[in-house]
């Protein structure tokens, strides 16, 4: 009977995307093969591709007389990187990033705990409402309203005059190194801003890692006769330490490759950002500009060689 | 002697909720005192309020004579296994073991032994430098075991410790826990939702129903001397017959509970048609309708045994047909 028949032979395939279909029903290999090979070329040579010509670029060196790069590979630029006025700004990059990293990680984990501990329903979309909400303004925007904000005639001056306590804020602008002739124009206005554009970036990661943490764990802690701090120093900051790895990353890495936020609010100390944005800009030296760029690379790699002997991953 | 654990009108209402509601208890000294009940009958939320992981809404829960109204977890001299154990997962097994006698500042070496003896007390000798990502489920309930044991706490708690183990290593455990709290004298206090659990371990069950203690007695009791209906059905496989069936086999109009194995088939006696039947081994259960109350009897191999559709006459001793209070 033909009713039977065309219930126990398959239907044949119709169409070309059915045909499709069954081909990749039968190779599903060829499936990942084609989800996967449109990403890996634009990684492969795009990305890498890109960051690999930088790096052979760092191996040429300049002509001082004539200007013009010359192809072949030396370490002679490398070694102009540890002239006193370059080491200088290498020093002052690493010294910002970190403490940026620090005071976002310490800034950070409260409100990460609230969230990932406390915050329920529309609390939490709230959490995320706000966390998120400066990143959806632009960069630029943000960095100049701070320049506003931190500025002589700005509202944080005028807040602390009318506390009566401008002779505080005056005494920290006149320290040396951290202070300046106002707040916008010193290394406490940077880290400012940097603290502020990158915080988004150490929070949400904290608050992932915070809430795989299982309530139980924090009260065995205490059970076994820990006290909160202890928890927090034995228990919670370990168990965390993934996630504050992965926004020190972040946070690290963004501070010292940018070159905006140093130019618009800060001192006309220079840092890496900076430099590599002039070298192979105005002044022409792309050599020295890619070896620039590849410090950051170097110290973000010792960095997570080192926490990773630490044992920072080890909760993963 | 003071009592080990002591609730006086203990209450913990979460808004609406009366997840403990009026609780009475007394642990002894050295005790195995198991809380079982279904899941939501408080019986956890107790033991969190001996623990100090929560706080009662009002009442007093005393442990050795000495109020915890306001004491802290971290001072307590309770230990806990938890249903997850709850390892961390960045120490290994020794550091686990050792993380109280760290936290009270003991040296190095002397919580390195203590954690290897409290880990050959749990029979996992050996097993100190590995993960707990590496063990399996049995073996991370022993080390959560030894982390409490090597407290040396007065009173050990425990929830569902077994929940997660299957069947045959839960047998196991059962009995190297018991043997376990004869060895070392301490109290345990066991939240368990599996009778069979609660009345194989305990010296001493309390039965826990919307946040109340419908019965606390040893597992004797329990079993046949169940107080309500509910204890009864809770507890399981006795009969559990309503008021009208007790009434007409002449015992008053209350609930009352009757053992399979109490039954006997006999000439004359209460009728009761057999609807099916099932084999157990040593025994074969009858599950009969007498006149449309239903019935397990239990008929020991060799007996002879009536077919499906029969009709039977059942039998037995006045004693074993036990009363309960009327209005329970």
């Amino acid at each position: 009977m033909t009713v039977l028949d065309n219930t126990t032979s398959p239907a044949p395939a119709r169409g070309l995307f059915e045909r499709l279909s069954d081909v990749l029903w039968r190779r599903p290999r060829l499936l990942v093969a084609l989800l996967v090979l449109p990403p890996l070329a634009w990684l492969g040579i795009v990305y890498l591709g890109s960051l690999f010509a930088l790096l052979v670029q760092s191996f040429f060196s300049i002509d001082e007389f004539s200007g013009q790069i010359r192809y072949e590979l030396t370490l002679s630029t490398y070694a102009e990187l540890f002239r006193a006025y370059n080491l200088d700004i290498i020093l002052r990059t690493v010294a910002m990033a970190a403490a940026v990293t620090v005071a976002a990680a310490i800034v950070a984990f409260p409100i990460a705990y609230f969230a990932a501990r406390y915050a329920r329903g529309p609390m939490k979309a709230l959490f995320y409402l706000g966390v998120m909400l400066p990143l959806w303004s632009s960069y630029l925007v943000k960095v100049y309203a701070w320049k506003l904000i931190l500025a002589r005639e700005g509202i944080l001056n005028w807040a602390f005059e009318s506390a009566g306590l401008s002779w505080l804020l005056n005494a920290y602008l006149s320290l040396p190194g951290v202070g300046g002739n106002s707040l916008s124009v010193s290394w406490t206005g940077t880290f400012l801003v940097f603290l502020y554009v990158w915080l988004p970036f150490m929070i949400l990661p904290v608050q992932a890692a915070l809430e795989r943490v299982p309530p139980s764990m924090l009260e065995a802690s205490g059970d076994l006769g820990a006290k909160p701090g202890q928890t927090l120093r034995h228990v919670l900051i370990p168990l965390a330490l993934p996630g504050i790895i992965a926004g020190s990353i972040f946070t690290f890495s963004l501070t010292m490759g940018d070159y905006i936020v140093p130019q618009i609010v800060g001192t006309s100390a220079r840092m890496i950002g900076q430099a590599v944005y002039q070298y192979q800009g105005t002044a022409g030296n792309i050599p020295l500009a890619a070896a620039f760029a590849v410090v950051p690379i170097l110290i973000m790699g010792l960095y997570l060689w080192f926490a990773k002997r630490k044992g920072a991953f080890d909760a993963l | 002697m003071k009592a080990a654990v002591e609730f006086s009108r203990v209450a913990r209402h979460f808004g609406a909720v009366r997840a403990v509601d009026d609780v009475d208890l007394s642990i002894a000294e050295g005790e195995f005192f198991a809380m079982l009940g279904p899941s939501g009958s408080g019986k956890t939320t107790c033991l969190r309020l001996i623990a100090g992981f929560d706080r009662p809404t009002s009442g007093d829960i005393a442990i050795f004579g000495q109020s915890m109204g306001n004491v802290p977890p971290y001072r307590r001299p309770v230990n806990t296994v938890f249903q997850d154990y709850a390892l961390f997962p960045h120490l290994n097994v020794r550091d686990n073991v050792a993380y109280g006698l760290m936290i009270v500042g003991q040296n190095k070496k002397a919580r390195r032994q203590a954690a290897d003896e409290a880990l050959e007390l749990v029979a996992l000798p050996g097993f100190g430098d590995r993960k707990p990502s590496q063990l399996s489920g049995g073996q991370r309930q022993r080390v959560a075991l030894a982390r409490a044991l090597v407290m040396k706490p007065k009173v050990l708690l425990l929830d569902e410790p077994l929940g997660a183990l299957d069947l045959k290593l839960r047998e196991a455990m059962q009995d190297e826990l018991k043997n376990l709290q004869r060895h070392l004298g301490i109290t345990f206090v066991f939240v368990t939702h599996d009778q069979g659990e609660a009345l194989s371990m305990a010296d001493r069950v309390a039965v826990f129903n919307e946040g109340r203690i419908v019965q606390a007695g040893t597992p004797h009791d329990i079993y046949y001397r169940p107080e309500t209906p509910f204890v009864a059905d809770f507890v399981g496989s006795s009969n559990l017959l309503q008021p009208d069936l007790t009434e007409r086999l002449g015992g008053g109009r209350v609930h009352a509970a009757l053992r399979p194995e109490a039954i006997r088939l006999t000439e004359q006696g209460h009728a009761a048609q057999v609807v099916s039947q099932a084999f157990l081994g040593t025994a074969t259960r009858l599950t009969l309708d007498m006149d449309g109350h239903r019935l397990t009897a239990l008929v020991p191999k060799g007996d002879a045994l009536p077919a499906v559709g029969d009709t039977v006459h059942l039998e037995w001793a006045p004693g074993d047909l036990h009363l309960m209070k009327a209005g329970a």
